[in-house]
């Protein structure tokens, strides 16, 4: 087991790898010079001089890359070119708020879509089926920002119960900090539940098509005890393999939820650096999101050896 | 030669009334491609539809509510935005249909190439690992940060985005066929290796990468839209339903109406363009269609 896990983090390295040089490519793959895109249509020579020089591009490709990747391994991300901060510092100062909403998004989303996704496949073909398939479908069709409008013109506007934006620190208070949370994570996770909640109900058809399903029920299991303890356990990887792939919806969402609804957060940070194209910061960002995506679909995979027994390594 | 007539029709047959049958079993599937009709029309027609030119700027009536003469109201600079929103529907349906098209045909060369070439496999798929730990969303802002805004960038980086997706799909269709008993009929009786592709293994990509194809279509609408929103996106002196969106931003308190119609438009576009593929994925793969 130990060493499986040993191998597993060893293989993510050469897969951070691809990612690592995909990011600092970019700046010499891109069509046109990088400089003179980054520093805008109003810039002198000296600007795009002093640009260049920043990002290296004056010195040769694989120096460059090596010095920067050195720089990687020991955190350091970069300057950006806006602010002349270090990139690790910013991410820092905003990186709370972005986890705060990820990981509510995270619990409401799954704790909703599980359970809807299982009442789903026991009522295949009735109504509730049709419904939870409908708000499926629905999930993948209204994009994040339109809900969020939907929800800030419904709900702050139109009812005044909840605010309309910004964040408070949890340490400045539980209910300030959950209620300007609510309609973020309601937001961002519409898609995910969508994701979690077909995949549920699929693996849940499946297994309840099972011989030992209706072993159990005929020896007069009740019913929620077949649906949690034998279908739904049984059920759980595809489920949980969903759940970690979903991860990229919530990161890929969290850079418009929190311009929606003004959350000082890693995604207001990037759409920052869009406009300024600062491109160290955008660098940085993906790689800790990336990073962030593969250690967690690692510890989804090495989870399936505490789900389902017969899965060895 | 009296038995290609005959066979002829009778091959044609069973796929027309396969397609009758779906469109009976899935009426939300003729939903779909009725309001896609409707908007294809909308985005081909919209000089006709009403409307006045899009970009006319006109500082005395700008923040209009929704009425009789400005449908959908107008936005601060006065412009209209109804003409505004049926103009969008163009780059939205151009870009999905673009990134569909490219990705597949991308996709597809890399996934023969991955499912034919042990040594290029190896190397191929752990680049595609890699761009795929990085969210879509997120590989599409990287690479228009370093490009000029326009269309056809904002179509090159949703595309890249796409790919590896498609390549792993194809590649995991080919390494099932290559196995198939007709396949190795093929090979045992001796045909040439592009006609084993062209013939055998080809024409078994087309249902699932059409299913897929519509399901990209449906995301790159999305991330087209959320890339115009957050300024990375299509320029804006070509309306689309993102910028539209994103002008209204500062002032969604006031004037709601610049956010709530493109945004109800893109909702129902990608709508029906996901029921479409849910049809399509129905009718084409039955097993799955049980499952799911």
């Amino acid at each position: 087991m130990f060493a499986y896990i040993v191998r597993r983090l060893l293989a993510t390295i050469p897969v951070m790898g691809v990612v690592a040089i995909f990011v600092f490519s970019l700046l010499y793959l891109t069509p046109g010079d990088p400089a003179i895109i980054i520093a805008g249509d109003y810039a002198t020579a000296d600007d795009i001089a002093k640009i260049r020089e920043k990002l290296g591009l004056d010195r040769p490709f694989l120096v460059r890359f090596g010095e920067w990747l050195w720089s990687i391994l020991r955190g350091d991300l970069g300057i950006s070119i806006f602010t002349n901060l270090p990139v690790s510092r910013l991410i820092g100062q905003r990186i709370e708020p972005t986890v705060a909403l990820t990981v509510t998004t995270l619990i409401v989303a799954v704790s909703l879509s599980v359970p809807l996704g299982v009442l789903a496949a026991w009522k295949a073909g009735r109504w509730l089926d049709r419904a939870v398939m409908g708000f499926s479908v629905l999930g993948f069709s209204v994009p994040i920002f339109v809900l969020a409008y939907l929800l800030i013109f419904g709900f702050s506007i139109g009812l005044e119960i909840l605010p309309v934006q910004g964040y408070v620190s949890i340490r400045e208070g539980f209910w300030p900090f959950l209620e300007r949370l609510i309609l973020p994570s309601v937001a961002l996770g519409i898609t995910y539940m969508a994701l979690i909640a077909r995949i549920t109900r699929a693996s849940m058809l499946e297994v309840l098509s099972q011989d030992y399903i209706r072993t159990a029920q005929a020896k007069g299991l009740a019913t929620d005890k077949v649906l949690i303890g034998h279908a739904l356990k049984n059920a759980a990887v595809p489920i949980i393999t969903v759940i970690g792939i979903g991860i990229a919806l919530l990161i890929s969402g969290v850079v418009v939820t929190e311009t929606v609804f003004a959350i000082p957060g890693i995604g207001r940070l990037t759409v920052d650096a869009i406009l300024r194209r600062d491109y160290p910061v955008i660098q940085g960002v993906i790689l800790l999101f990336s990073a962030a995506y593969v250690l967690i679909n690692l510890a989804v995979d090495i989870s399936y050896t505490f789900l389902d027994p017969r899965i060895r390594y | 030669m009296a038995t290609v007539p005959a066979t002829a029709p009778l091959e044609a047959a069973p796929s027309r009334g396969m397609v009758r049958d779906a469109l009976r079993r899935h009426p939300t599937m003729i939903i779909g491609l009725l309001l896609l009709a409707a908007i294809v029309l909308m985005a081909i027609l919209a000089p006709y539809l009403g409307t006045i030119d899009p970009q006319a700027v006109s500082p005395v009536r700008r923040l209009r509510q929704p009425s009789e003469t400005y449908w959908f109201g107008t936005d601060m600079l006065g412009r209209d935005v109804y003409s505004r929103t049926v103009y969008g529907a163009r780059v939205s349906l151009v870009v999905g249909l673009a990134v569909a098209v490219l990705s597949i045909a991308v996709g597809l060369f890399f996934g023969l190439i991955t499912g034919y070439v042990r040594l290029a496999d190896t190397i191929l798929m752990r680049v595609m690992d890699g761009l795929m730990s990085i969210p879509p969303i997120l590989l599409a802002i990287a690479l228009m940060a370093l490009t000029k805004a326009s269309i056809e960038n904002v179509i090159a980086a949703i595309t890249i985005a796409e790919v590896p997706r498609v390549t792993r799909l194809v590649r995991s269709v080919v390494l099932t066929l290559r196995e198939q008993p007709f396949v190795e009929a093929a090979v045992a009786s001796g045909t040439r290796f592009h006609l084993i592709l062209i013939r055998h293994i080809l024409p078994n990509t087309v249902a699932p990468l059409l299913v897929q194809g519509t399901y990209i279509c449906a995301s790159a609408m999305i991330t087209e839209a959320i890339l115009s929103f957050i300024g990375a996106g299509t320029p804006p002196n070509i309306p689309s339903w993102g910028n539209i969106m994103a002008e209204g931003r500062s002032l969604f308190q006031v004037a709601y109406y610049v956010i709530l119609f493109p945004g109800i438009f893109l909702s129902i576009t990608v709508l029906a363009v996901n029921l479409v593929g849910d049809g399509l994925r129905d009718a084409l793969d039955p097993r799955l269609a049980r499952r799911m």
